[in-house]
């Protein structure tokens, strides 16, 4: 139960990050989703992103919506901020936020019937802006908490545990994401934290908006024979288009790649994404032939997984606004009001 | 029909067609007249359209300063087709009718008891400019031109406010000049100047300033230490961020790199919009948003989440009338329910009613105060008549030693010195918890924000006896808010008397002068102005101390009322209601009329009786 803290025992010899603090410093209350969730791969996947790239837990704040996966940024970084929102408006309340102080981190955790459904505006309109932030998306093509409802990313033809076939026309966030202008997309696995976690992490060092759709699926709801969003559907058909290394600055680097086997991208805070390609075509800097890609494998029932798309040189909202160095929220009076005096000459001006 | 003669008071209302410039030309003749000396308070009575419908500018000119409608018309100045049956009719007898004479009219179509003034505005203007365009702005000017030659006002004045409008555009000062120019000689040659109705030198303006209530909101949202605006367009409120954007770019650049020390975005909708202000709210900054009515029912699951999640927001509500296509260019003061208790589950909100631009601004400024303090939504409640007015009021003032109440924030240095931090934990007794910055502690104070599922501390928490806890702290809080919301202003009439009447906001002028009006026919009522919701004590003694008292509003279901009888737990009947709702301001006429009425009704049956059939 969330209520109950996690045991503080730690073994004397754990492994601590050079901040000097270790895994369990980036864990959060113990989850109450259901044994085997997808969610639950991907809270340990994020806590270890964040734990290998040093984040300072408090300098980081979560923000989520409504729905099985917006409960669990209750379940990583028990030291930082949350705000668990209104259903689908989690954008909106993040944007905010990162206006306030640029300099914290911002992860929006988010669902299928969060940002696909009831959200889809403002998921759309947080893209577009350019919000600085990792935004993940766990998506299992299900409503969880009221049950197992179909939700807009579930595949036409797919099969709910009720034997009822949807016939919808999925919605593909990651196609809406390049098409919006995130500057930073990826699919990947909650059963995969190989390829997961290296995603998050290059993402949470991305400038401008990342987003990552996690195929998470639903034990409970959407594991069954018939689903496309099943364990073992998603490992049948994942079609990964390369394997990302992400690696800091003061990292070595150790691997050796054969010639044309490698991409270097280097991100505007120094770190390095490593791309190791799976697919020779698909090159992740053009986003007109990821869209045609993941078009083509999808109608072939295939899941595009991997780094889809990077831009390593984007602006962020904050850069299109000419805000200030300093955060906003740290600007004393003397910042902000301009005094008596502005005011007299205005009143002046006003007869 | 004697032709009327008043100097320095009566009402000029200006028919035009929408899109024509004539908006503009009005303003400056309203300026003129007050660079005389003499108030003026003039409306701007238009259509939720860009061309071509019909829009009306109504000039209340007092020396007295009053700045309320009065309601009637002493001069028309007809310059729309489309509406001359209706704008004849209003005109008072013995009033003033001028027009442009250029097409000749039958004589049925004017009246015997007003003095008809003509010139043919088209026709000059034909004949002196080949341009469409300038042919339809300089016969606006022509107009004030006559207009002020027909009022026996000073040429040098409005000669003047052209130069000041257009400094470092010469041409365009010619111009407008030489069009003044032709209309004044022209009415001077022809009608006989000046009129019953005369501007005179007079000293009554004195160091009022003219600016309407968006704008002074937006300049107090600079002046309150907002940072973060998120804001989607409506009318009418739409100029309040507009104002904010263009006072920031002014008082809010960084002189060394030209940064911003302000955000302003724009959202794709009402709800991404308050939802951006909580989330900077949320984290520190000070945040708001300005709506109108449809924009105030689509944020109204966001005022749930920041009444209990606590974030101190502010929302700037330029009143209306209804949803959709429904009256968004006339005003109202019909959203007071909707915000007082905005929201599911057990909410209600601080409520400000600025009277006029000058309680925009410091009332405006306040709220980031009374917000950041209380920890809760703050509504700033005006309407169209003040937010899209240009208005005479006092000048802004600013006290340079008073500094931001961020209210109960609890730093690293408290944490570190080990003070107890529970989020939703009232440790001081006035129902206000501490709360923590995101970012600021590496190991204490963190929290996560939720709705209400949760116990003193922000865990996780389905308990009764947790909600129970909060929903009591939360009354608490609201009894604290009494205390700080702006005290009501108390007017007692010339002698004592049983009868109070209670108003708000824009009706604030014309109240006044319904006040007078009402005691020069020696009927005495004491009025109390509210300022703020919750009320404070006094707004409920005054009522217990009267017998009956006039609720005096602008809007359909006596709002203010309802909340008086809900909060006050006032006897419905000693309420009565004086409404006004038809979008537009409400007049001394109509408030004086009204009570009137219903006092000398009472001197035939006893209120109380009369009021119960």
């Amino acid at each position: 139960m969330t209520y109950l803290a996690k045991p503080k025992l730690l073994r004397a010899d754990a492994p601590k990050n050079t901040l000097g603090y270790t895994r369990r410093d980036y864990e959060g209350a113990i989850s109450t989703l259901c044994a085997g969730c997808g969610h639950d791969s991907i809270s340990a996947a994020i806590v270890q992103a964040c734990f290998d790239l040093d984040i300072e837990p408090h300098r980081v704040a979560k923000l989520s919506g409504i729905g099985c996966s917006s409960k669990t940024p209750d379940y990583f970084l028990g030291a930082s901020h949350g705000f668990n929102t209104t259903h689908g408006r989690m954008p909106s309340v993040l944007t905010g936020a990162a206006l306030a102080n640029r300099d914290l981190t911002y992860m929006g955790i988010s669902g299928d019937g969060d940002s696909a459904s009831i959200g889809i505006g403002q998921f759309a309109h947080a893209m577009r802006r350019g919000v600085n932030m990792t935004y993940i998306v766990e998506n299992n093509g299900v409503y969880g908490l009221t049950k197992g409802q179909f939700s807009a990313t579930a595949d036409k033809g797919s099969k709910s545990k009720r034997g009822v076939v949807n016939n919808d026309t999925p919605i593909d966030l990651v196609a809406l994401a390049l098409q919006l202008g995130a500057s930073y997309v990826a699919r990947s696995f909650s059963g995969d934290k190989e390829q997961l976690i290296p995603l998050i992490k290059g993402a949470l060092r991305h400038r401008g908006p990342a987003f990552i759709d996690v195929i998470s699926p639903c034990v409970t709801f959407n594991n069954h024979a018939g689903s496309t969003k099943s364990y073992d559907y998603v490992r049948e058909h994942n079609d990964a288009v390369n394997r990302l290394d992400f690696i800091l600055p003061r990292d070595q680097i150790n691997a050796s790649y054969a010639p044309g086997e490698l991409r270097r991208i280097i991100q505007h805070d120094g770190s390095i994404l490593h791309l190791r390609k799976l697919d020779n075509d698909y090159d992740p800097s053009d986003r007109v032939g990821a869209m045609n890609h993941l078009q083509e494998r999808h109608a072939l029932g295939e899941i595009v997984t991997g780094l889809l798309y990077v831009d390593s040189s984007a602006e962020d909202l904050h850069r299109h606004l000419n805000t200030v160095e300093k955060p906003l929220n740290q600007l004393g009076d003397a910042y902000l009001c301009p005094g008596s005096k502005a005011l007299d000459a205005l009143n002046a001006a006003l007869r | 029909m004697k032709p009327i003669q008043s100097s320095n008071d009566f009402v000029i209302k200006f028919a035009n067609v929408n899109g024509s410039g004539s908006a503009s030309a009005n303003e400056m003749f309203a300026r003129a007249i007050m660079r005389m000396g003499v108030p003026v308070a003039p409306r701007n009575i238009f259509p939720s359209n860009i061309q071509g419908m019909p829009t009306w500018y109504e000039m209340r000119v007092s020396a007295a300063g009053w700045l309320g409608r009065r309601g009637g018309c002493d001069l028309m100045v007809a310059m729309n087709p489309q509406t001359w049956d209706r704008d004849i009719a209003e005109i008072e007898p013995g009033g003033y009718l001028f027009y442009d004479s250029t097409k000749a009219q039958p004589r049925s179509r004017f009246r015997d008891d007003i003095t008809v003034l003509g010139i043919p505005l088209t026709e000059i203007c034909n004949r002196e400019y080949t341009d469409a365009r300038q042919r339809q702005l300089f016969k606006n000017i022509m107009y004030v031109g006559a207009l002020t030659a027909l009022l026996g006002m000073e040429f040098g004045v409005v000669e003047k406010l052209i130069a000041d409008q257009y400094r470092g555009k010469d041409k365009l000062i010619d111009a407008n000049v030489n069009a003044l120019k032709l209309g004044y000689d022209h009415a001077k040659a022809e009608l006989s100047c000046p009129i019953g109705l005369r501007i005179e030198r007079a000293d009554g303006v004195g160091k009022q300033i003219f600016i309407n209530g968006n704008n002074a909101c937006g300049l107090g949202a600079v002046y309150g230490g907002a940072t973060v605006a998120g804001w989607y367009p409506i009318t009418p409120s739409t100029s309040v961020i507009e104002a904010f954007g263009s006072y920031c770019r002014k008082y809010r650049t960084d002189p060394d790199n030209g940064m911003a020390r302000y955000a302003i975005v724009q959202a794709e909708d009402e709800l991404a919009s308050i939802g951006m202000v909580i989330g900077a709210a949320w984290n520190g900054a000070r945040a708001f948003t300005a709506t109108s009515g449809p924009g105030i029912s689509l944020m109204q699951e966001f005022f749930g989440l920041a009444y209990f999640a606590e974030v101190p927001v502010v929302v700037f509500n330029v009143q209306r009338g209804g949803p959709s296509t429904g009256m968004p260019t006339r005003t109202q003061q019909s959203d007071l329910i909707a915000c007082a208790y905005a929201s599911h589950g057990d909410t209600k909100h601080v409520l400000l009613f600025p009277e006029d631009p000058y309680e925009c601004f410091t009332l405006g400024a306040q709220a980031f105060d009374l917000a950041d303090r209380l920890q809760t939504p703050v509504f700033v409640l005006l309407d169209l008549d003040i937010g899209m007015n240009d208005r005479l009021c006092q000048p802004f003032d600013w006290d340079d030693s008073r500094r931001y109440d961020r209210g109960k924030v609890m730093t690293a240095e408290m944490l570190d010195a080990g003070k107890n931090f529970g989020r939703y934990l009232d440790v001081d007794g006035d129902g206000i918890p501490w709360r923590t910055i995101p970012g600021a502690h590496p190991t204490k104070g963190a929290f996560f924000s939720r709705g209400t599922t949760r116990n003193a501390y922000a865990k996780y928490s389905e308990a009764g006896t947790d909600y129970v806890y909060n929903m009591e702290r939360l009354r608490h809080k609201f009894e604290t808010a009494k205390k700080m919301i702006p005290a009501p202003v108390l007017k007692p009439a010339s002698q004592a008397t049983r009868f109070g009447a209670i108003y708000y906001g824009s009706t604030s002028p014309a109240m006044a002068e319904a006040s007078a009006l009402l005691e020069a026919q020696g009927v005495h009522v004491d009025t109390l102005r509210v300022r703020g919701f919750p009320f404070a004590d006094e707004v409920i003694d005054f009522i217990n101390d009267h017998d009956f008292v006039f609720v005096v509003e602008q809007n359909e279901s006596g709002q203010l009322r309802m909340l008086l009888m809900n909060e006050g737990e006032v006897d419905p009947k000693r309420l009565i209601r004086v409404l006004h709702y038809d979008g537009t301001p409400i007049t001394a006429r109509f408030i004086s009329g009204r009570i009137a009425d219903a006092l000398s009704k009472h001197k035939v049956t006893p209120i109380r009786k009369q009021v119960a059939s």
